[in-house]
């Protein structure tokens, strides 16, 4: 089991200042989130969408606050513990056992929620038979494409991980593209490259299509779409894709014992502690008298929460406040020079 | 302030007046209305303010910006009258509009 002085549930960028933060003040801490990569929202929904509003830059896209956030990061060698989610948080005498879906285990006295909106999962088909073959023959992820050879799969989505996967598994497979209208959002090369295939008849494009629905005993055997004019169809398939990108579950979180509020969690705003004695919540996921869902506010929330968990993390140790102009001892963990 | 109508997807009925300028979203979340998410706080970001509209009104409200189609992909069971009620102003000339709430957001 992992001891930490802090464990922080979400690599956004709330998340990202938090860390930097309690290490600035001498605590060290490891991030876990559900994603495969850092960023929160920030990557996930609008990396190249720019922000106007991060004090002192007057424009910046998501992937470059990001990006600049690491960077301020890089002094400190932060620990990232990546697509996977906190599954359970038990409390231990002083500390908190944190446990995560890939089975590892944390104890720590602090744990800080900066999970945005809630973890990432993959929006899933509105056909409610389809969970019957998921994980089987419906998919909302690939991770063996070798399984699709000589099969046919059919792919619902009009992005970019549809259309991708499209082009890479017409090449051993026999693949229908289904998409809700006619325009394709995925990126201007790709939409060409499918439909040169589908002209060459390598990808079956069927579009103004939606599944309504999914047949089959053990096995998938058929699905029926139809068409913006009513019209149905049934098609024959091995598998069935869905990309419709992700949505943000609360999951797990709503079980620790935590006072939620309309999908957010309840804080003080002096240590933006939880109900529960050393689980702070901090950026989009609390709620307090006057919260903004701001990221700036998410940047205080996270300051003044790190703070609030050097108290539990060195009981017997007073904390002293210090700027990074002057305190030696910050420079020194940022491993540049004194004056 | 112009009256707006939520149908829910259970058969509940809210009429409540929503301050011009603000969005259909903004009159569902702060008037407790239940189905409408907004996850991402109206940034069309993440396609769950998703509603209908009802047929005779499609026609008068503001056009579909661009992204908004490419977020309606998304939503959950997307139709001819869907869109997402962070793009909808409410003015005049949406008193009166009527929107039906999808039965799940995601």
């Amino acid at each position: 089991m992992n001891k930490i002085d802090a464990l922080i549930i979400g690599a956004g960028p709330t998340g990202l200042f938090t860390a930097h933060q309690l290490r600035l003040i001498g605590l060290n801490c490891e991030i876990v989130d559900n994603l495969d990569k850092i960023g929160g929202q920030c990557i996930e929904l609008y990396p190249d969408k720019p922000i106007y509003d991060i004090p002192a830059v007057p424009e910046c896209t998501g992937e470059e606050l990001t990006n600049n956030l690491l960077n301020q990061l890089k002094p400190f060698n932060i620990k990232f513990h990546l697509s996977e989610r906190v599954d359970e948080v038990k409390k231990d005498k002083d500390n908190w056992i944190v446990k995560t879906s890939n089975g590892k285990s944390f104890l720590t006295p602090n744990v800080i929620i900066a999970g945005g909106v809630g973890s990432f999962e993959p929006r899933k088909f509105p056909v409610k038979d389809c969970e019957k073959f998921e994980n089987k023959s419906v998919l909302y992820s690939i991770k063996d494409k070798s399984i699709f050879e000589g099969k046919t799969v059919t792919i619902f989505g009009g992005g970019d991980s549809a259309l991708d996967w499209a082009v890479e598994l017409s090449k051993n497979s026999k693949v229908n593209l289904v998409h809700r209208r006619d325009e394709f959002r995925a990126a201007q090369a790709t939409v060409d490259q499918v439909h040169k295939l589908s002209k060459a008849g390598k990808i079956n494009l069927l579009t103004k299509y939606q599944m309504t629905g999914i047949n089959g005993k053990e096995k998938l055997e058929n699905i029926e779409i139809k068409h913006d004019n009513k019209e149905t169809k049934n098609v024959k398939t091995d598998y069935v894709l869905g990309f419709f990108g992700l949505i943000m579950q609360l999951g797990p979180i709503a079980d620790w014992g935590l006072n939620i509020n309309k999908k957010t969690i309840e804080v003080d705003t002096e240590k933006f502690e939880t109900n529960q004695k050393g689980i702070y919540a901090v950026g989009d996921i609390c709620t307090y008298p006057g919260k903004l869902k701001l990221i700036l506010s998410g940047f205080h929330e996270g300051a003044l929460a790190a703070r609030a968990c050097f108290k539990l993390a060195r009981p017997n140790e007073k904390y002293r406040f210090e700027f990074t102009t002057s305190s030696k001892a910050i420079k020194d963990r940022l491993g540049v020079k004194g004056d | 302030m112009s009256k707006i109508t939520y149908l829910t997807h259970d058969n509940q009925t809210f009429t409540v007046d929503v301050q011009n300028g603000l969005t259909v979203m903004e009159g569902a979340v702060q008037n407790d209305i239940p189905g409408i998410d907004a996850d991402c706080g109206g940034g069309m970001a993440c396609a769950t303010c998703h509603v209908y509209v009802k047929e005779d009104w499609l026609d008068k409200l503001p056009k579909k910006e661009d992204g908004e189609e490419d977020m309606l992909d998304m939503a959950f069971e997307p139709k001819t009258n869907s869109r997402l009620s962070c793009q909808l102003i409410v003015s005049d000339e949406l008193d009166g509009l009527i929107i039906k709430i999808p039965s799940k957001q995601a």
